[in-house]
């Protein structure tokens, strides 16, 4: 699993990335009351707004971590959003997206590395 | 962080593992480790306890020990009936300015020989200042900085606090009374601001601590944050000042006429004679231009203040804004308020909000979105 400054993990699965948000950020928010995600088939660019959620307390954005198209989305987490809150690194993935480049994995931080990021 | 204030308890926040943020002036806890949802749901099925020391509590004594004397003058800043505030009872008003905007909201009291007034802690310094102007001729005002605020909110917050104070069970809704607690006089009153029955108690700063622990220590009772706090009060459908209601907008549009009783209104008996009174009574006679309604959005995404309004789900003319909104735990879907025109202010009418470039539908609502649970 690679991490990314913005508290987003990323897992290849072959040739496709699952994205979710560490648990860090999910505690940092508080229990989620709303996720709106992207369509399907989107084409993204890293660093765009792609996932809207909100906690009680704030709304906040998602970004995509790399280039790439979008070929899932969780809906479990439209009527379902505590599950972030629950198991953020599990169940409660936002997207999966097949990558431009499956090299823009390799610099990110592995564990150990966000670890101390946030520690 | 520096120049912000701390509330005497700001110690036990801390200890409590409470998320401080800076809020009007003061650093305050936002959630407890319960976090927002639960500290809302508590508070609506047991008790929770609030800190809103920030608040300002000022006396006002009459010069000459007439009570009707201090009655009349705070009547010449606010359009309420406080003449005829009985001893021991409590109104909530308003201070206006000569445009008929609101400088800030409030509760007022008669304690018998003064009057006791509970204000924002965001517009307190000003509020202190604008009523010593007016009244010292005839007054004393005092700021009570020494003294913390407490509520304790919730249908078991009867049972919690007649274990410590037996006589609060027998006090109703807007009463209130000085009472003794250990060594100290606390000022009590049966209000608060979110929609629970429930107590706000003013006590003496250093005695605080001991009070909110020996509360904590009950089952019924958790501690409370200003997240919680916010999302009670907006499903109360209580105005928060500085989003709601502000020098922009006037009780009338506020939908608050309630808030102006009898006395005060044209053919009263003291009509008029209050800031912006020209403007507030004959807005009350004709109407409005716009309003101040409950909003409920019929998808699942929380609109914040801010939010524009409109019509239709194309047309160019903004006919509104939401002022605060969120999720609202109790009913399990996003709640908000704001101001429409007049026309639109129908109980469902369909509008359709502007949320990150989509057109949203939303309903007006009946305000309160959850039934007031006040001891009458």
């Amino acid at each position: 699993m690679k991490f990314t400054e913005e508290h987003e993990w990323l897992l290849a699965e072959d040739d496709i990335v699952v994205v979710g948000i560490t648990k860090h950020a999910a505690d940092a928010l508080g229990e989620l009351v709303f996720v709106e995600l992207p369509e399907v088939g989107t084409e993204v660019t890293k660093d765009e707004d792609i996932v809207v959620i909100e906690s009680v307390k704030a709304a906040s954005d998602i970004m995509a971590p790399i280039d790439g198209e979008i070929v899932e989305v969780n809906t479990e987490l439209l009527e379902n959003p505590t599950l972030v809150n629950e198991d953020p690194l599990g169940k409660a993935w936002f997207f999966k997206m097949k990558p431009d480049n499956m090299a823009d994995l390799d610099d990110m931080m592995d564990e150990a590395a966000y670890n101390a990021l946030i520690a | 962080m520096s120049d912000l204030k701390q509330t005497p308890l700001y110690d036990l926040h801390v200890e409590l593992d409470a998320k401080m943020v800076p809020f009007a002036g003061y650093e305050m806890p936002v959630q407890f480790p319960l976090g927002v949802m639960k500290e809302h749901n508590h508070t609506r099925n047991a008790a929770g306890l609030f800190d809103v020391s920030h608040m300002g509590q000022v006396i006002i004594t009459p010069k000459s020990g007439k009570l009707e004397d201090a009655a009349r003058a705070l009547e010449s800043l606010i359009p309420m009936d406080v003449l005829g505030l009985k001893d021991g009872r409590q109104r909530y008003g308003m201070l206006t300015n000569d445009q008929g905007g609101i400088r800030d909201d409030l509760m007022f009291a008669n304690r018998g020989d003064h009057l006791y007034v509970v204000v924002n802690g965001a517009c307190k310094d000003d509020d202190f200042a604008h009523i010593q102007a007016h009244l010292s001729d005839s007054c004393d005002l005092q700021m009570h900085d020494d003294r913390a605020l407490l509520a304790l909110q919730g249908p078991a917050a009867e049972t919690a606090l007649s274990r410590l104070i037996p006589e609060v069970a027998d006090m109703s809704f807007m009463d209130v009374k000085t009472l003794p607690y250990k060594d100290v006089e606390l000022w009590i009153s049966r209000s608060g601001y979110t929609g629970e029955d429930g107590y706000e108690i003013s006590i003496p700063a250093d005695q605080a601590t001991g009070l909110a622990r020996d509360l904590l220590a009950m089952d019924e009772v958790e501690m409370i944050g200003l997240g919680a706090r916010d999302s009670l009060r907006l499903e109360g459908g209580l105005c928060l000042y500085g989003n709601d209601i502000d020098t922009e907008t006037t009780p009338i549009e506020a939908a608050l006429n309630w808030a102006i009783q009898k006395a005060r209104r044209s053919g009263g008996d003291r009509e008029g004679g209050f800031p912006g009174a020209d403007v507030i009574l004959s807005q009350m006679a004709e109407g409005t231009v716009r309003k101040r309604v409950g909003i409920a959005p019929e998808g699942r995404a929380p609109m914040r203040g801010g939010t524009p309004l409109f019509a239709d789900s194309d047309s160019a003319e903004q006919i509104g804004s939401i002022t605060s909104g969120g999720f609202g735990p109790t009913v399990g879907r996003p709640v908000a308020m704001g101001y429409v025109t007049t026309e639109l202010a129908q109980t469902d009418t369909t509008l359709y909000a502007e949320l990150r470039g989509k057109r949203l539908p939303v309903r007006v609502a009946a305000l309160p979105f959850t039934p007031a649970n006040f001891k009458r």
